[in-house]
């Protein structure tokens, strides 16, 4: 047994501090650990982007990012994205467009949605595309995916601020 | 696997203590910085070490700075600031071009040029860049700094000329001469994007329209990282028109140990590297 550490973490605005074995994957970290069970685990082999989540506010894939390599970083998971009982405009986006079948990909595709509008307000479909190359939805044939990101943002763009909370 | 091995882990804030430790434990240790090459194979149990030293905390070695004489990135510059590097895209708009070809925005975010180059996969698309563009790799050990020139650093598969103390800690681009044009592409695996057949170069053309230098370095196809030594023959001092590059294409893997497996045969290697060699050829013309 590899010595445990010592980890420190702001998840969705809140800290946390445990011990765990240094090989504990960020994505087992929020799921096992925290109970965030929102944060979705598909290939595990950073290809199909069910496990996105915001590290220091950029998209990461938490099944190839150690739990300690995020010691003192802010996460945020699907969870932390709106106030509880409220929509973020992407999440708004999904549901009005039906950008979703199933459901398993969709927090990976929100969160990876968040760091594309938060780099590019306005992209072009090829731009959303080449956005979410990294993550795999197997129901949907994404075009109703790219629809909710472009109805998402041309909802932020008519906002003067999209917060991300730090209130859960 | 869906979790490594067992390890210890060693975060540290210097290059001095990750190679204090790389000494103290050997074969035993592994550095780790983006996480997104050797997390993945220690997954699937590819590589077990026993100790992991992770230099992500280490301060101040993420940056692209242009010197006197080069154009320097320190070994933790992921490849986001490569993709958005305002000097890479106006000296050498291969480096933002190829980065963007990898993975996907999560794994730029996250991975590093330094990573990369240390990790020597043949599939990756750094190496190949590095050696197209001549660099020079600052490494440090036990004995101080020293540079190696790219062209010696890459050994073969996952296997670089660094010594077990030493870690690579930045990379530096010559300035390019006057006219230079560089390009990267590649056809790669739908699901990774690791290159099945890729090409870097990087030309110079003299006042008149004569080919003075060309580097040319292919990634995905070989078993190792190489310069296709017998295109570059075939471009310097030509004019470089359509039949000359699609003839000098033709030898991309000409002194290549081909990979053969269910993403592509050797054969489709051959094919595919031969007409990605050509294109990428055109557009660093273009550029020069």
């Amino acid at each position: 047994m590899a010595t445990k550490r010592s980890i420190t973490i702001t998840v969705n605005g809140q800290q946390h501090q445990s011990e765990i074995e240094p090989r504990m994957l960020l994505v087992h970290y929020l799921r096992e650990i925290l109970d965030l069970t929102g944060t979705h685990i598909g290939c595990n082999t950073s290809q199909c982007g069910a496990c996105v989540v915001l590290l220091n506010g950029e998209a990461v894939k938490a099944c190839t990012v150690l739990a300690m390599q995020a010691h003192g970083c802010e996460i945020t998971t699907i969870e932390g994205l709106a106030p509880a009982g409220e929509l973020h405009p992407i999440q708004t986006g999904f549901w009005e467009k039906h950008g979703l079948q199933c459901g398993f990909c969709t927090p990976g595709m929100i969160m990876s949605s968040y760091q594309l509008l938060k780099d590019n307000p306005h992209p072009t479909e090829d731009e959303i595309c080449k956005g979410l190359e990294g993550n795999i939805c197997r129901c949907t044939g994404y075009q109703n995916i790219v629809r909710a990101v472009q109805d998402a943002a041309e909802h932020m763009s008519t906002e003067t601020s999209i917060p991300v909370s730090t209130q859960n | 696997m869906s979790v490594p091995a067992v390890f210890d882990y060693h975060p540290v804030q210097s290059v001095d203590e990750a190679i204090a430790l790389l000494q103290l434990y050997g074969d035993e240790a592994k550095i780790l910085a983006g996480g997104h090459s050797l997390l993945p194979a220690m997954k699937l149990r590819l590589t077990q070490p026993e100790h992991l030293i992770d230099i992500g905390p280490i301060p101040n070695l993420a940056y692209i700075r242009k010197e006197k004489d080069a154009i320097v990135l320190g070994t933790l510059t992921r490849y986001k600031q490569i993709e958005q590097s305002e000097i890479l895209h106006k000296y050498y708009p291969i480096l933002p071009e190829g980065t963007a070809l990898i993975g996907d925005q999560q794994v730029r975010n996250r991975g590093t040029i330094g990573g990369s180059v240390a990790h020597s996969d043949p599939a990756g698309d750094m190496p190949g860049i590095v050696l197209a563009l001549k660099a020079q790799l600052v490494v440090q050990g036990a004995n101080g700094t020293r540079t190696i020139a790219a062209d010696d650093f890459f050994v073969d598969t996952f296997l670089t000329a660094l010594e077990q103390d030493e870690i690579v800690t930045a990379i530096r681009l010559p300035l390019p001469a006057p006219h230079t044009g560089s390009a990267y592409a590649k056809i790669s695996n739908k699901a990774s994007h690791y290159a099945i057949a890729g090409c870097a170069a990087v030309l110079t053309i003299n006042k008149k329209g004569l080919c003075t230098s060309a580097s040319i370095a292919i990634t995905g196809a070989s078993t190792r990282i190489i310069r296709a030594s017998e295109v570059e023959a075939a471009l310097i001092s030509k004019k470089l028109d359509d039949a000359t590059i699609t003839s000098a294409s033709s030898h991309a893997v000409a002194n290549a140990d081909l990979i053969s497996d269910i993403h592509g045969s050797a054969e489709y290697r051959q094919q595919m590297a031969a007409v990605i060699t050509r294109r990428v050829i055109m557009h660093a013309l273009e550029r020069a």
